[in-house]
């Protein structure tokens, strides 16, 4: 057994360190009054280029991703690359969309995309199912951070195999993580962000030039990880997609495309941007981050040209293992500190995200009415507490195994909230009642569908991954594809039938509380005299284009 | 209050070519192969990592032709 003394010790000084910044957070450009949901919630609305370049950088990106994808990589070969070409048709997809989306909401004061919702189809039933969506898709995100921080943990040893108090060190660094957002709110991780990004690119540019040189070069570990694939009995995997998993590989990744600014979290980072021009200037620069996925993904085939096995059969220790073997101690706990605090930055914007949500969409809405921006700001905050106690709970009461499906679930089930946020962005055709029921529809589907799949992995019978075989519909054929496309489609479908069924028979339908000229409003331009929140207009001369 | 008569309440023509890096990396034809290789690595991995170019020179573009003039 290694001793991994000079890791442990970088690594907790380095948490420590960010953790002060968390807390000092609250003071960074300090606002008048931070208990106000505009403040703790959305870091002012006042986050130029760079901060969001960093936070939603830190956001999409998440230590789970730098940890689960170069696993998926290790285990089935090129079928965990989807990661690349879902992270470059992403931004160009959402340019324009994101850009309505902030202006909306600054003219409206909107938190949340329930909150858009609300506005827009004068459905309050509707913008808490997106709400409730929205919150269970992001609980299990949420525990998959920690999962990150585990892997990490488990690596240095000091967390068992078993009993309570292996748990305990994971306990500890979340209750730090969950005071400082508590006290700083969207501040804390977007100064965090800088911190855990410098460790991150500075570890990925050394592994991939330093892991290779060990292992001598690329073109070596790729014959290695083809070596591995041809001698194993499995037919899916390989260097490259076989006849299979073609249609596989590009609906997951246009599914998950359209999936992500669709999660809470995203769009509270796109909303505490300053101006249109930071979200889509930052669609050309934050495509870095994407290379810096792929080469963390191939980290998976290092691992395998290394010979590197998971530690308690825990595919995620792999990335952690190739660096606890080919580092030095000292750069390995470097890199250990990257993962954790790589996990910190999402899982709180993450339930910051999920506590606006419940504040806005469902005590504000449905508890109290007239609750002020102080009670908003402050029931977030505990509520922020709750999020994370859930989120720690499946991580200690539930196999990390049914994290990662249930994660899976989540992208499914936040991709039928596409009809109501994504397409109301751009149209009000659709009938309230019938984006209900294209809702429950893919659902429904979706829920189905993951049921018949299982995972030969780990010998569950059901939801087991997100590759659902066509055979399964009757097509005679040996093909996948990915649950979510399929959901979503249906819900598409019945949303619009049903729209034209409502519409013949008449039934009532909402107003609009937006106006054309919301989604393309810029910081310049007034909120709209109606907005519920109080969106600071004085702040706003935007930023010099270079 | 914005007019809705203005220039950027307008669909500029330009977003059209936001279409090219949303399609390409989806046809894995061009990609799904081992050979050429590329400093060791296959086909598979250089041709996809070279997308994120695409797609940063295709976002640049359309960002400098639908900005706002001042």
């Amino acid at each position: 057994m290694k001793d991994h003394v000079t890791e442990i010790v970088v690594f907790t000084i380095l948490f420590l360190a960010v953790s002060a910044i968390g807390f000092v957070a609250a003071r960074w450009r300090r606002p008048d009054d931070l208990l106000h949901l505009n403040e703790w919630g959305l870091g002012g609305r006042s986050f130029g280029g760079w901060i969001t370049w960093f936070l939603i950088g830190g956001d999409l990106y998440t230590a789970y991703t730098f940890v689960a994808v170069p696993a998926l990589l290790f285990a089935a070969g090129a079928a965990g690359f989807f990661a690349v070409p879902y992270t470059v048709i992403i931004y160009p997809m959402v340019m324009f969309v994101l850009a309505r989306l902030w202006s909306v909401s600054h003219r409206h004061g909107f938190v949340t995309p329930a909150d858009f919702v609300r506005a827009r189809f004068q459905s309050p039933t509707l913008a808490l199912l997106i709400a409730l969506t929205g919150i269970v898709a992001t609980m299990p995100y949420i525990a998959l951070q920690l999962v990150g921080i585990e892997s990490v943990l488990k690596t240095m040893g000091v967390v068992g195999a078993s009993g309570f108090g292996r748990h305990l060190p994971l306990i500890i660094a979340f209750a730090i993580l969950a005071a400082y957002t508590y006290q700083s709110g969207l501040r804390a991780p977007a100064l965090i962000a800088f911190v855990k990004d410098a460790l991150i690119y500075l570890v990925i540019i050394v592994a991939v030039f330093y892991l290779p040189a060990k292992l001598g070069g690329w073109g070596a570990i790729f014959d290695a990880a083809n070596a591995k694939f041809t001698a194993s009995p499995a037919k899916t995997d390989g260097i490259i997609l076989n006849a299979n998993n073609q249609l596989q590989y590009i609906t997951l990744a246009f599914g998950s495309a359209l999936a992500l600014f669709l999660y809470p979290h995203s769009v509270t980072g796109v909303l505490a941007s300053k101006n249109r021009d930071v979200i889509k200037r930052n669609m050309s620069a934050l495509p870095a981050y994407s290379l810096l996925l792929g080469l963390i993904a191939l980290l998976g085939f290092a691992a395998i040209a290394a010979k590197v096995t998971p530690i308690h059969g825990d595919g995620n220790t792999i990335v952690p293992s190739l660096f606890d073997k080919l580092f030095p101690d000292w750069f390995a706990g470097i890199a250990f500190a990257a993962v954790g605090i790589g996990a910190l930055v999402p899982a709180a914007i993450m339930s910051i995200a999920a506590a606006n949500l419940f504040t806005r969409n469902i005590y504000k809405e449905y508890l109290k009415r007239d609750a002020s921006p102080q009670q908003e700001a402050s029931v977030s905050k505990l509520a922020s507490l709750v999020v994370k106690l859930g989120a720690l709970a499946f991580v200690v009461f539930v196999n990390p195994q049914f994290s990662i499906d249930l994660q899976l679930i989540g992208g499914v089930i936040i991709l039928q909230t596409l009809p109501s946020v994504g397409l109301g962005l751009y149209t009000r055709w659709f009938h309230r009642g019938a984006l209900i029921a294209g809702w429950a529809a893919g659902l429904l589907l979706a829920f189905w569908m993951l049921w018949q799949i299982p995972n030969a992995a780990t010998k569950h019978a059901h939801f087991g991954g997100s590759a659902f075989p066509l055979s399964k519909f009757g097509f005679d054929s040996t093909k996948s594809i990915y649950v979510g496309f399929v959901a979503v489609l249906v819900n598409l479908a019945v949303a619009a039938i049903v729209t034209l069924i409502l519409r013949a028979s008449k039934v009532a339908d909402g107003g609009d509380d937006t106006v054309p000229e919301d989604y393309t409003a810029d910081a310049t331009d007034e909120p709209a005299a109606q907005g519920k929140g109080d969106a600071d207009s004085e702040d706003l001369a935007p930023e010099p284009i270079t | 209050m914005s007019d809705p008569s203005s220039p950027r309440s307008r669909p500029s023509p330009w977003g059209w070519l936001l279409l090219i890096p949303v399609v390409v990396p989806l046809i894995t034809t061009f990609y799904n192969a081992d050979s050429p290789r590329f400093l060791g690595f296959p086909r598979f991995y250089w041709l996809q990592l070279a997308y994120i170019i695409l797609g940063v020179g295709t976002t640049t573009v359309v960002y400098q032709m639908t900005k706002k003039r001042r």
